[in-house]
């Protein structure tokens, strides 16, 4: 799988201005989503997972991401979904979070990734209150594209550290109770 | 002048803040021995210098306080104010004072606020009483700023010159550094009479490799004045770091010129012959001198020591040339240790850290790729090389290993205080201060410490009364000890004093629905429960500890660095708390195992043995998690179903026993892969509430393998087996 990395793709764009308005887009179950390419590190291919257990389903396991160590997180089951099945073209997209202490990388594993568009300002509608299946503030807006909708993802809700840190918790916590 | 002030007054902050430190240290001496004279010495020099410099960066407001400090020290170093609590008490205040003003005033150049500008007043009115009404005449000559033998005037001993001697050479960089030598000596001029000034053009090469901007000046001059040496000192400050100063008292003992004239970088004779010239010493004084110790050295074969030939003369007792020679030992030693050490930034050192870790791994895939080539030369010279970064390791995590004495020692000051603010007479007993452990934990560790020592001061030693009743002695003592156990360093905080009330413990946390009305707990369980949010049994609050919000805290503190706390208690006896932490938050030695498609990494320090699980054990694994060991119940945890992997478990499964504070454990696992050499990655945020799983590493294949946290597994196998045994 070819490695596209954060860098290269700016220098091909150029401008800051243009970064913004410029999206990766990937398949997940049968949709379009995007997110902003600011936020988004590098892809690799999937592989080498290992699995974290007493976590919940939406947190696969981590990688090894040239010596540091990354939670990969199935957004599939993290939209409450059926979990991501595994084929040739699955990929991990690295996305760079904010964190209280710097910065977090955080993988999110999708079907297959398509390319980089630019959606301009004016070509995004505001999340739909209802009938995306998924929850309105994981939504930034509705891109469209050649007569289509792309859902353009919000990370900084999607991934927040802190609350994937919660649910994970509370997960633990759960069967450790069961378990005793 | 074009000196860096910026940076010169940098450097008098950080001297200053070492010094107030030192202070502080011998303020605490002093009261345990009010008689020593040396530490007296100590403190005034420290607060002498500290308003010295001061003076020099125009900083009034420190100068003025720190007078009235010096002041006062003077008198208790004349005799004058005896040393008893009260006065190291405001002296300790003083000092504390003084650390503001160094803060607020000279690091950023504002005005104390009200607050302090009061507590000044009201120190000041404190230090006045044991001011003189009249300000003390000058000391003549007892002050020295680089004395190491305590001078006497005596007209005995001491040379018949009434003149001061200063011998000066100044540093290649004065002028370099826009000083003129000359300016100084005006302003020496200032404070008293030049008898006769010598120039040593000695140092000066010939012209052709003369450099016009380096200074080769010395100067040896004979100074009639009633300033004492520190005034004198003083005129020379801004050059005394890069220039060789001596500054001889009047009277000096023959013994200082001897001294001095071998000091100087001219030779002896000519020295000799400059001060005879000058009149500071008489020919028949300077004969005198060389002659015995020509004689000495003769005798003894080599050269013997002044101090000897000054007690065969009789000029000076034994016991005074004993403590000078202690004196200069400690100096020597001093300076020995000083040579001995490198400052190094942190962060160098963090960044080598890493990059062995990395070599590590890197190292491991190399050794797993020689084994699957089966080349044994290539295997030989792999291992080889792990040999090698293993040693680089364990040396560079050395490097950031420091003694926990210092941190220890930093509660001297805070039994002392919360022990008079509590009204409790407490003594603080250090032990085991050379024990080392990495410096991130020595940084993490100073607050929970805190809490435990002021938690055990204010709940934990009960007051004088009652002490009496129980028939304990009415000090009360509290215990900081620290010794390594198997790959752990173990830090315990112990008093003697009323001990943990279970019944009150537990009363308490059932009343706060911590814990349920008809719960059968263990003794240990009970102590724990001090660490819950929210928890507090102390009758009446009180500002030092006891809010209830603190003990959780500590807890958390020692979770987040991988350690852990233990308690032990007898009613009206006392508590230790025991807090046992990893050496190191970086590399350890792990000891790899398979479960499933996963590995496991267990710290090896703490893998007792491994042995096989009998067939009829797992039969019987529906009834019961325990073994027998050699005759011992063994309980144990299945991984497999724990940690819920899928999978069937293969016909043979292993049981690695762990040890951890005391408890055994047995972890079911399928299959031992053997020893591995563990770089600690955190797994960062996500997963900071993750039970039984300490972080991760990554393996010489680029897999990630999770490091079991045996502390949590054993405690949570041991309870589930005590919970069936309390059920049967």
């Amino acid at each position: 799988m070819e490695q596209t990395n954060k860098h290269e793709m700016q220098l091909v764009v150029g401008t800051e201005e243009r970064d913004q308005q410029q999206y990766l887009t990937f398949n997940l179950g049968g949709e379009i989503f995007a997110i902003g390419i600011l936020a988004i590190k590098e892809i690799i291919e999937y592989g080498n997972l290992t699995e974290v257990p007493m976590m919940p389903e939406f947190i696969r396991g981590v990688i090894n991401l040239r010596g540091a160590v990354v939670p990969v997180v199935d957004l599939s089951a993290r939209f409450g979904r059926r979990g991501t099945t595994v084929t040739r073209r699955t990929c991990i997209v690295i996305v760079e979070m904010e964190a209280e202490d710097g910065h977090q990388d955080v993988g999110v594993i999708v079907d297959a990734v398509n390319e980089v568009l630019e959606i301009l300002p004016q070509d995004i509608e505001p999340a739909p209150s209802f009938g995306a299946k998924i929850r309105t503030e994981f939504i930034r807006g509705m891109g469209k594209v050649a007569g289509k909708f792309v859902i353009i993802l919000n990370a900084d809700r999607v991934l927040s550290v802190d609350e994937l840190a919660t649910l994970a918790r509370e997960n633990s916590e759960q069967l450790v109770n069961v378990a005793a | 002048m074009s000196v860096n002030l910026d940076q010169a007054l940098q450097t008098y902050i950080a001297e200053a803040r070492e010094l107030l430190q030192d202070m502080e240290d011998a303020l605490l001496r002093l009261e345990n021995e009010p008689g020593d004279a040396d530490t007296v010495g100590a403190i005034f020099r420290a607060a002498h210098t500290i308003k010295g410099s001061a003076g020099l960066f125009g900083l009034d407001a420190i100068v003025k306080f720190t007078h009235v400090v010096e002041d006062v020290l003077d008198r208790v170093r004349d005799g004058k104010v005896a040393i008893e609590a009260d006065l190291i008490a405001v002296l300790l205040e003083s000092s504390d004072h003084m650390l503001e003003l160094i803060n607020v005033v000279a690091a950023q150049g504002r005005q104390l606020d009200t607050v302090a500008q009061a507590r000044e007043s009201a120190l000041c009115n404190r230090l006045q009483a044991y001011r003189a009404e009249t300000k003390p005449v000058a000391m003549e000559a007892l002050v020295s700023v680089e004395e190491d033998v305590p001078l006497t005037v005596c007209n005995k001993d001491g040379v018949s010159s009434d003149n001061w001697h200063i011998s000066l050479r100044f540093g290649q960089n004065v002028l370099r550094d826009g000083m003129d030598p000359l300016s100084f000596l005006r302003y020496l001029g200032k404070l008293g009479k030049i008898v006769s000034l010598t120039t040593l053009p000695d140092a000066m090469p010939e012209a052709g490799k003369m450099d016009a901007e380096t200074c080769y000046l010395g100067f040896e001059i004979d100074f009639k004045s009633d300033a004492d040496k520190a005034a004198i000192a003083n005129v020379f400050e801004f050059v005394r770091e890069e220039s060789l100063i001596h500054i001889l008292p009047p009277h000096s003992k023959i013994s200082d010129y001897l001294e001095l004239i071998r000091a100087l970088p001219e030779s002896e004779i000519r020295v000799g012959e400059i001060l005879v010239a000058t009149g500071a010493l008489t020919q028949q004084e300077l004969a005198d001198g060389l002659n015995t110790q020509k004689a000495g050295a003769q005798v003894a074969g080599n050269s013997m020591p002044l101090g000897k030939i000054l007690v065969d003369q009789g000029s000076v007792g034994q016991e005074v040339v004993e403590a000078a020679l202690v004196k200069q030992a400690q100096a020597r030693d001093s300076k020995n240790k000083e040579s001995k050490y490198i400052r190094v930034q942190a962060d160098r050192l963090d960044e080598l850290i890493n990059l062995v870790g990395e070599l590590v791994i890197a190292g491991a895939g190399a050794n797993m790729l020689a084994q699957r080539a089966k080349s044994v030369a290539l295997q030989e010279s792999t291992s080889e090389i792990s040999r090698l970064v293993e040693e680089i390791r364990d040396s560079a995590l050395n490097l950031r290993m420091v003694q926990i004495g210092e941190t220890f020692n930093r509660f001297q000051r805070v039994v002392r205080d919360v022990s008079r603010d509590l009204g409790k007479d407490i003594a603080l007993h250090i032990s085991g201060a050379e024990t080392e452990l990495d410096k991130t934990v020595v940084e993490k560790i100073g607050d929970p410490l805190m809490h435990l020592v002021r938690n055990a001061m204010d709940h934990g030693i009960e007051n004088s009364v009652l002490r009496a009743q129980r028939g304990k002695p009415e000090k009360g003592t509290l215990r900081l000890n620290a010794y390594h156990e198997s790959g752990s360093i173990v830090i315990e905080v112990s008093d003697d004093g009323g001990g943990l009330n279970r019944e009150r413990i537990l009363a308490k946390a059932v009343e706060k629905g911590i814990v349920a009305p008809n719960q059968n707990l263990s003794e240990q369980e009970i102590f724990r429960l001090i660490f819950e949010a929210g928890f507090s049994t102390a009758d009446t609050v009180s500002n030092i500890s006891g809010r209830g919000v603190g003990m959780d805290v500590v807890r958390r503190n020692i979770e987040a660095l991988r350690g852990t706390i233990d308690i032990e208690s007898k009613h009206t006896e006392g508590t230790t708390i025991r807090i046992r932490l990893p050496l190191t938050l970086a590399i350890i030695d792990g000891f790899l195992v398979g479960v499933g498609k996963s590995s496991f990494v267990i710290p090896l320090d703490m893998v007792l043995e491994c042995t096989e699980m009998s067939e009829q054990d797992r039969e019987a694994l529906a009834e019961r998690n325990y073994v027998n060991l050699r005759n011992e119940v063994l309980p144990f945890i299945r991984l497999r179903d724990l940690f819920d992997i899928s999978g069937n478990a293969p016909r043979r499964e292993n049981i690695v026993v762990v040890q951890y504070a005391g408890l055994k454990a047995g972890l079911v696992v399928d299959g031992l892969l053997g020893e591995f050499q563990t770089v600690i990655k955190p797994l960062g945020g996500i997963f900071e509430h993750l039970k039984g799983i300490s972080g991760s590493t990554i393996l010489g294949s680029g897999e990630v393998a999770l490091i079991l946290d045996v502390p949590t597994l054993v405690q949570r196998a041991v309870a589930e087996e005590d919970r069936q045994h309390a059920a049967a």
